[in-house]
Parts: C-alpha cells; sequence; structure tokens
C-alpha cells in the first residue's frame, strides 16, 4: 500500500475497519479520488451509521405520507392534490466556526432539500441554541448567525416565520442552527431524485465548483471540537443567495414545464453524494465526466472537485430529448448547466477526469452500503420517582412572572425576528411570536401550522421523556392554532456517538419519540441527525428538536395566541401539579438541573389535540396559548403583552399560588373564549376527558390575581421586551 | 386595468405584487428585465428583491437593464410607475426619483409593520388616500434610509408622499421620509410594502388604497 493512501484516509476521517471495507467492496487500493468520495460518504454525517440500527423504530407510515425517510425531504398529501414538502437539517459546527456564512449556508441547503423535490420553498424555521447571551463570544454567535440566516433568507425570497431560541452554558462551546424549510407543491408533480432510465443525462446546475467547504462532512459534521478549530474555518461553505435565487426559479419552471425526470440537490459530499444517491436509489450507475465541471479554480484535482461542498448547485436528471429546452430555461435564468454525466445499467458510477479514469466504484457502495454500526451504550437510568426538583417556592408571585419575563430565554424574540422577512410569499398568517407558525396553501384555503420544540434540560434529566415531551410540545403548538397535527420531522443534536453514554441517550431519545409520535399519530418523514455536539470534551445536552406539521382546513379559522379583546372568558385545559424538574423556574432560582420532567400521558396529550382542533372548527376560541417553559406565568405575560389586552385571573386550584405560576405540567394550554361559548366549551372538554377550568377574564390593561399580582400589561410589555437586547448589551 | 410587474433576477416580491394586483381588480402582466417592451400596461410595479444579487449597490446594476430603458420612457410620457423597497431603490439609481436609499441606521436589517403618514395625494399612487391620513405597512430591509440634499424643498415642492409617524422611522431616514414622488406625481417610490398589506387575513391593510389610488384613475 502507498504510504500516501495510508496517511490519507485516516486524515479524512475514516477508521482502519472502515479502509479495509473498502479494499474488500473493489477488490484493490482505492485511488485517491475514491478515497475521498468513501471517506465523505461512509462519514457520519451522510450515512448515519451510529444512528440508523435506531432510527428505524421511528413510525413512518401514515396515510397523508407520500414521501417518508430516504429522499431529500418528506412529502405529505394537504388534499385538494397539493401537497407540502419539508424537511429540518443541523448546521451546527459550519455556524460556530463561522456564525454568518454557517448559518446562512444552512439555510441555503435546506432551501435545496425542498426544491428537489420539485416545490417551491415558501417559509422556514429556526431553532437555535447558544451559551449566555451577555457573554462576548455567545453574542458574536448569534448576531452572526441571526444574520447570516436573514441574509440567506431574505434575498432568496423565503420568509422566516417561526422557531425557537434559547441559551444555557452546556451551548457555549458548540451552538445549534437547526433549520427547517416547508414548500408546496401540485402533488401530481412531485420529483425524486431516481435516475431510472439509462441513458438519461444528469445536468449540473448553478454555481461554480471550487475548494470551498472539502471535507464539510467529514472532519467539520463528523468530529467533536477541540481548541484551536478556528483552523476549520475553510471547511465551511460559502453562500451565494442570488445564485440560489435563480437557481429555485429555473428549477420550478423545469418542473412546471415537465422537462426533468429527477431532481437532486447537492449538500454534503457534494458531487459524489448527488451521484451516488440518483444512481443507487434506482439501481443505476453513472458515467461522469468532472471536465464538465465548471470550476472557480482550475487547478483543482479529481477529489476535491467530486466532493467539494461549494453550495447552490442541483443535478438535474433530464431525457435527452429535453437537453435543449432544459439549457434554454438554465441559460434564460443566467446560471451554468452543463451534462455531468450519463445514467448506465450496471450500478458503477465510473469518473473521468483529464483524460483518465479517476474513480470506478459501485453506486450503492458509496450509497446505501457504508458501515452500520451498533455501538455500544448505556441506557440511562430515568430519575427516580422520588427524585425532587430541589426548588424553593417562597418568592413574591410579582417578582417571579417578571423575573421569568425578564429571561432572555423565555422573553421576547423579536431583536431576532425583526432581522428576518415574514411577510414574502403572501401567505403568512401567523409568523413569529405565535405558537406556531400559519402558512396559507397557495391556491387554496387551507393553511398548514408549523412549530418546532425541543427542551435539552428535560431531555438531560430523562432523554425519553424529554424526546416524548418535544413532540407533545410541538403538535399541541400546532393544535393550538387549530390545526390537525399530521406529521414530524426531527433533528436530533446529540455529542459524540463513541461515548456509551450518549448513545445510550441517543437510543432512549429515539424510543421516547418513537412512542410519542405512534399515541399522537404522527409519522417522522424525514430530519436529521447531528453527532458530536461537544467541544473540548463537554458535551451538549441531549437535544432532540422536534418540527411538527399540520393542517388546518380553513385559513381563516387560524386561532392567534394572544388575547385579541376584552370580555372573554380565561379558561385552563390540563391539570396542574408540582413539577418543577427542569423547569425555567428551577434554572433561574438554583441554576442546577435535578428531578423528572413533567410527566406525559400520552393519551391525554392526544385527547387535549383533538379537543383544540373541534374547538377550532366549531370557532368557539378567540385565543389559545400553550404552556411550557415558564408556565402559566410565561404562557400569560405573553397572551397580554402582544395585543396589550389584560386579564384578571385567579389560580388553577390544589397547587400553592407560585407554583401554580411556574410548574410546567404537560398537556395544557390557555384558552380565551367568548362568554357565549363558556358552556358548549365545559361539556366538550368533559367529552374529551379534558380537565378545564375557568380562571377568569380579560379586560383592562393590567395582569391582575386578586391578592397576589397586579401589574400594568405595559411594564409586563417592557420587561419582556427589553430582555434580550439587555442581554446583549443594547439596552442599560 | 393592466399593471406590469417587472421581474429582475433576484426580485423577490413580484409575484406577492402580482396578487395584490389580482386581488384588487386589477390585472398583472409580467414583465421581464431582459425585454425592453412593457406589453401595452397601463402602470408599472417595480418590486421588492435584491436584483442582481445587489452585490455593488442596491439598484445599481437593475437601472441598466433593457426593461428600465423602457421604463424610464414610459414615465417620461406619464405613465403611472411604482417603485416598492428595491424597486425605489432602483428608481433614485435610475434618476427617475430624487434622493438615494443608504444603510439602515441601526446597521441591521428591519422587518416590521410600521405607521405612515399621507403627505402628498396628487400622484398616481395614493390619490385614493386621505391627506395626513395614516396607514400600516410592513418594512423590510437593510438598506432603506432615505437621503436628499434639501429635505424641505423636497417637501415644499410638495415631493415628500409618505413620512413615518413620529417613533416609526425604522432606517434613520432624513425628516422621516418613508416615499417621494417626481414633480409630475406619476412615479413614486416607497420603502413600505404596500403588496404585503391588502389582505386582512394576513394582517394590516394599510397597502390597498395604492393600488386603489391606480385602479381607479382615468386611464
Amino acid at each position: 500500500m502507498s504510504s500516501v493512501v495510508e496517511g490519507l484516509y485516516r486524515q479524512l476521517g475514516l477508521t482502519d475497519e472502515e479502509f479495509e471495507r473498502i479494499l474488500g467492496v473493489l477488490g484493490r487500493e482505492p485511488s485517491r479520488a475514491e478515497l475521498a468520495m468513501y471517506s465523505l460518504m461512509w462519514s457520519e454525517h451522510c450515512s448515519y451509521k451510529s444512528s440508523k440500527v435506531h432510527l428505524r423504530r421511528l413510525p413512518s407510515q401514515g396515510a397523508r405520507v407520500l414521501q417518508g425517510p430516504g429522499e431529500n425531504a418528506g412529502v405529505v398529501d394537504l388534499g385538494d392534490g397539493v401537497a407540502a414538502v419539508f424537511k429540518i437539517e443541523s448546521h451546527n459546527h459550519p455556524s460556530f466556526v463561522e456564525p454568518f456564512q454557517g448559518a446562512a449556508t444552512g439555510v441555503g441547503g435546506i432551501i435545496r432539500d425542498i426544491l428537489a423535490m420539485g416545490a417551491r420553498p415558501a417559509a422556514s424555521l429556526n431553532s437555535l441554541r447558544f451559551g449566555d447571551p451577555a457573554e462576548p463570544l455567545q453574542r458574536r454567535l448569534l448576531e452572526g448567525v441571526v444574520a447570516g440566516i436573514g441574509h440567506y433568507g431574505n434575498c432568496v425570497g423565503v420568509a422566516t416565520v417561526g422557531g425557537e431560541v434559547s441559551f444555557d452554558p452546556c451551548y457555549a462551546g458548540n451552538p445549534l442552527v437547526n433549520a427547517l424549510t416547508v414548500g408546496f407543491m401540485p402533488a401530481e408533480r412531485l420529483l425524486t431524485g431516481r435516475a431510472e432510465q439509462p441513458g438519461d443525462l444528469a445536468v449540473l446546475m448553478g454555481a461554480k465548483t471550487g475548494r470551498d467547504g472539502i471535507g464539510g462532512a467529514s472532519v467539520l459534521a463528523s468530529a467533536s471540537f477541540e481548541e484551536g478549530d478556528d483552523a476549520k474555518r475553510p471547511n465551511v461553505q460559502v453562500g451565494d443567495p442570488f445564485q440560489e435565487k435563480l437557481l429555485i426559479e429555473a428549477c420550478l419552471e423545469l418542473g412546471e414545464r415537465r422537462l426533468l425526470r429527477g431532481l437532486q440537490d447537492l449538500g454534503a459530499a457534494g458531487i459524489s453524494c448527488a451521484v451516488a444517491e440518483v444512481a443507487a436509489r434506482a439501481g443505476m450507475g453513472m458515467e461522469v465526466d468532472l471536465d464538465a465541471v465548471p470550476l472557480r479554480e482550475p487547478s483543482m484535482e479529481a477529489w476535491e472537485v467530486l466532493v467539494s461542498e461549494s453550495q447552490e448547485r442541483m443535478l438535474a436528471l433530464v431525457a435527452p430529448d429535453r437537453l435543449d429546452d432544459v439549457l434554454e430555461v438554465c441559460r434564460r435564468w443566467g446560471i451554468l448547466a452543463n451534462v455531468l454525466g450519463e445514467m448506465t445499467e450496471g450500478g458503477i458510477v465510473r469518473v473521468g477526469f483529464r483524460g483518465e479514469v479517476v474513480a470506478e466504484v459501485p453506486a450503492a457502495s458509496l450509497a446505501d452500503d457504508g458501515p452500520v454500526y451498533s455501538r455500544p451504550l448505556v441506557r440511562p437510568d430515568p430519575p427516580a420517582a422520588g427524585a425532587l426538583a430541589e426548588v424553593p417556592l417562597d418568592a413574591e408571585v410579582a417578582e417571579a412572572v417578571l423575573a421569568l419575563a425578564a429571561d432572555p430565554t423565555c422573553a421576547s424574540k423579536r431583536w431576532v425576528w425583526e432581522q428576518y422577512d415574514r411577510f414574502v410569499g403572501h401567505g403568512t398568517v401567523a409568523g413569529p411570536g405565535s405558537d406556531a407558525a400559519v402558512l396559507r396553501v397557495p391556491g387554496s384555503g387551507r393553511a398548514v401550522a408549523l412549530a418546532t420544540d425541543g427542551n435539552g434540560r428535560y431531555t438531560a434529566l430523562d432523554p425519553a421523556a424529554g424526546a416524548a415531551l418535544a413532540v407533545a410540545e410541538a403538535a399541541r403548538n400546532v393544535a393550538c392554532t387549530g390545526a390537525q397535527p399530521i406529521a414530524v420531522t426531527n433533528c436530533l443534536n446529540f455529542a459524540s456517538p463513541e461515548r456509551p453514554e450518549v448513545m445510550g441517550s441517543f437510543a432512549a431519545a429515539v424510543d421516547g419519540m418513537a412512542a410519542a409520535c405512534q399515541a399522537l399519530g404522527l409519522p417522522v418523514t424525514g430530519g436529521n441527525v447531528s453527532f458530536y455536539n461537544e467541544s473540548s470534551g463537554r458535551p451538549i445536552h441531549p437535544t432532540p428538536i422536534v418540527g411538527v406539521l399540520g393542517l388546518l382546513e380553513d385559513a381563516a379559522a387560524a386561532v392567534p395566541s394572544a388575547f385579541p379583546r376584552p370580555g372573554l372568558d380565561v379558561w385552563l385545559l390540563g391539570e396542574t401539579r408540582v413539577e418543577l424538574g427542569g423547569s425555567a423556574w428551577q434554572r433561574l432560582t438554583t441554576g442546577h438541573l435535578k428531578g423528572r420532567p413533567p410527566a406525559l400521558d400520552l393519551a391525554a396529550e392526544a385527547a387535549l389535540h383533538r379537543l383544540l382542533v373541534t374547538l377550532a372548527t366549531r370557532r368557539l376560541l378567540a385565543a389559545a396559548h400553550d404552556l411550557s417553559d415558564g408556565g402559566l406565568a410565561l404562557a400569560i405575560v405573553e397572551a397580554t403583552v402582544a395585543t396589550g389586552v389584560g386579564a384578571t385571573i385567579t389560580l388553577p386550584p390544589g397547587v400553592p399560588p407560585l407554583a401554580a405560576l411556574v410548574s410546567e405540567s404537560a398537556s395544557r394550554v390557555l384558552l380565551a373564549v367568548p362568554p357565549a361559548s363558556a358552556e358548549e366549551l365545559a361539556t366538550l372538554a368533559a367529552e374529551a376527558g379534558v380537565p378545564a377550568t375557568r380562571l377568569g377574564t380579560t379586560g383592562g390593561d393590567r395582569l391582575v390575581v386578586p391578592g397576589l399580582l397586579d401589574l400594568p400589561v405595559s411594564r409586563l410589555r417592557g420587561t419582556y421586551e427589553a430582555a434580550l437586547p439587555r442581554a446583549l448589551g443594547e439596552l442599560a | 386595468m393592466r399593471i406590469g410587474v417587472v421581474t429582475f433576477p433576484g426580485s423577490c416580491d413580484d409575484r406577492d405584487a402580482g396578487a395584490a394586483v389580482a386581488s384588487m381588480g386589477g390585472d398583472p402582466v409580467a414583465l421581464w428585465h431582459g425585454d425592453g417592451d412593457l406589453r401595452g400596461v397601463d402602470a408599472v410595479v417595480l418590486p421588492g428583491g435584491f436584483s442582481y444579487g445587489d452585490y455593488l449597490r442596491c439598484g445599481a446594476i437593475a437601472r441598466f437593464s433593457p426593461v428600465m430603458g423602457a421604463v424610464a420612457g414610459f414615465a417620461r410620457s406619464g405613465g403611472p410607475v411604482l417603485g416598492i423597497c428595491n424597486g425605489f431603490q432602483v428608481l433614485c439609481e435610475a434618476g427617475l426619483l430624487p434622493g438615494a436609499l443608504l444603510r439602515n441606521a441601526g446597521l441591521r436589517f428591519v422587518c416590521r409593520e410600521v405607521e405612515v403618514t399621507v403627505e402628498s395625494t396628487t400622484t398616481a399612487w395614493t390619490s385614493a388616500c386621505t391627506a395626513g391620513g395614516s396607514l400600516t405597512i410592513p418594512v423590510k430591509h437593510g438598506e432603506g434610509r432615505y437621503v436628499h440634499d434639501d429635505p424641505a424643498a423636497l417637501a415644499a415642492a410638495g415631493q415628500v408622499v409618505f413620512r413615518y409617524a413620529p417613533g416609526h422611522n425604522p432606517n434613520g431616514s432624513l425628516a422621516d421620509i418613508a416615499g417621494v414622488r417626481n414633480p409630475a406625481g406619476n412615479v413614486v417610490g416607497l420603502m413600505p410594502h404596500p403588496e404585503h398589506a391588502v389582505d386582512p387575513l394576513l394582517g394590516p391593510t394599510g397597502g390597498r388604497t395604492l393600488f386603489e389610488s391606480v385602479l381607479t384613475a382615468r386611464v
């Protein structure tokens, strides 16, 4: 074996066993180009080699599922011939190394996944985690990530309509940047990245290929951070949203004119991955001519061209008699398009470059037959039944409410979302600040609701329970708008899979998520696993982020999350217990993480969602707001400050007053209903077996709990809105 | 009435503008940046977005596109032209409107609903508005700080069409100017996005009267 090859494979992140496996597949020593292809395709990021055996336990079937996991994105049927395409992905490590470009290209990548299915990308949500925003490094990361997300989304004309941001020291050395995009399309125009016909052409569209992002999926995404990792900056891709905008319009026109057989985006592992996947999905091969790739730097070598992660590129599969039309559309939109290869029978990808065959490998060996690991795992012990949260409950109620409103994690994220265009696409019925984003489905009176959620503190205490709570909360947020939750996408952010305790918490989280999805009738249509989220040996909390998509039959019936007017009855659905393990109040008052996360009765949660949809369909709800972080205290603050409509309420009975406000018991929703509807509400709730308690009425300009709390809404709003800018040092 | 909506490479709000025109009873006509032909439209909208990527200076390249030659001729002959956000920037770059738009004072992109007051109703795009009335319309831009050598003279000439209401100036624009007109009043540019404010399901509807103005005008 040449010492060059031997040195190279380790540098590329392959293990000795994986290298042996390549020798076995090829029956010879791999070329440099082949080695680069395998190292990327068999990386954790591309191959899911540590997670595959677990992800199979997630339910993925459902009546509305048109496309489950395995394609560029999941697709669900919305009725009336319209489909929604959606998926969430992480760009955590690039965003730490270079926040602006890392986050921007994360958005660009997920948008291309949606586009690859033939859909017009309509809107994005982002789930972000950082350390303490008052620290200069965290501030720089937050500013860079938010600016990058905004820059890319705003320039390509895809609205950014929601998501969440929270802060915890565990993310200080490894922030999380998860981006979800949804798109819409006529269901019959669904495209897949499958190359079924020999002789079909693979056309490379979009940007030139350069040396940026080489090894992004392997050395960057599939390894932990160590000190001095600034050197990985060249592994981060650089985005050009203008190019992407043109690519979107060109691809949509090609789809609309039915000039394509298939479409595939170029993301991690670049040309290697796109070629291997389109061929392997159909059991085909491809004759690839790398000389057809327009290069930014003519000195690039074959392996660099094959694995470059240069952005804004797509691979179109085209019948030969449509090629001229395809090239003409690309020319009109001003984007490059070149025939990269031709589909062949036999399953072999053969790559020619400057007169030589630089790679000749079975497509399936790259895309499907990579290593699969059942890594050693140590399942976490769930917290003991008697584990205590150890939270003092002696604070003044008013002080507690103000303290929660002033906490950057709980407080308004206006500072973030005012940097995003939420209007473009004339479909945003409810945007940031709502429980869930509500988007009108183009060409239809329907709407979808989308929410992302995930509480790392709960998952740290009990991975299975925390993951189930994330599914429940995201679905509850969606149901609060009146939408029926129908499908899930997930992004599983964990530390190194090589640690048995991390793998154990991963396995437990998948189990918890699977149980919740089953109970709530939610298939998982796709998503992403992000491992190695640790820095200098310090792991993040296990953080599964769940995106739930719901369907509203009538967009005009969407229920807002804030009190719209005075004179409404305020009700609480669900039962309040003293549950403070992992709570925001525990974090604020003690700084520790102890006890058990809130109990979750999945049958009760499902009944709650059904009830919410029924109430909304009968137009009984004037507002509905989920209770989660910060409990009833934060929910009622949010319901009042958004519109300035105050309320006078009593607290739910049976628990001490402060606990009633800050407990985070699951499966609860705050409602505002016209008094005339109260009786019907009570009857329907009783039939559904959901506890319903009348708390009071909306009105005035103060939030009042007689004898305990009396604060002007304007003061609450000031506190709630100022918290994040103040933490960032922008307000005194 | 046929209202042309120009698509430059990088335009983002062209579909929104077309939809707004259609929802108000007009007939939207797609115009392409590379064509010097306005297809016989009765009015032209230059939409928001990032024409040609706006990598040089906002609107600086778009003004040289073939369609802008035709738009300039159309404007000179009195045809109604509305520039929204990037379209406003293009009109300033093309010399069809006075002043220029610079980076926001806060140095960040700002997306929010703002209140503007109507200062001039003698334009093709505000004739149906109430003078001094206020409209709620969203802004979303990174480079919307309006500057002019002599804003007082501009106002005296009646060329200030919209001002941000007190406390609503999102970008540090001089004299709170949100929109201006040419001396004849057929060409108007503004940073707020009236096309995003026509449908009550999606929020405030302050943009409707702009489209009503041109749609009810005598042609």
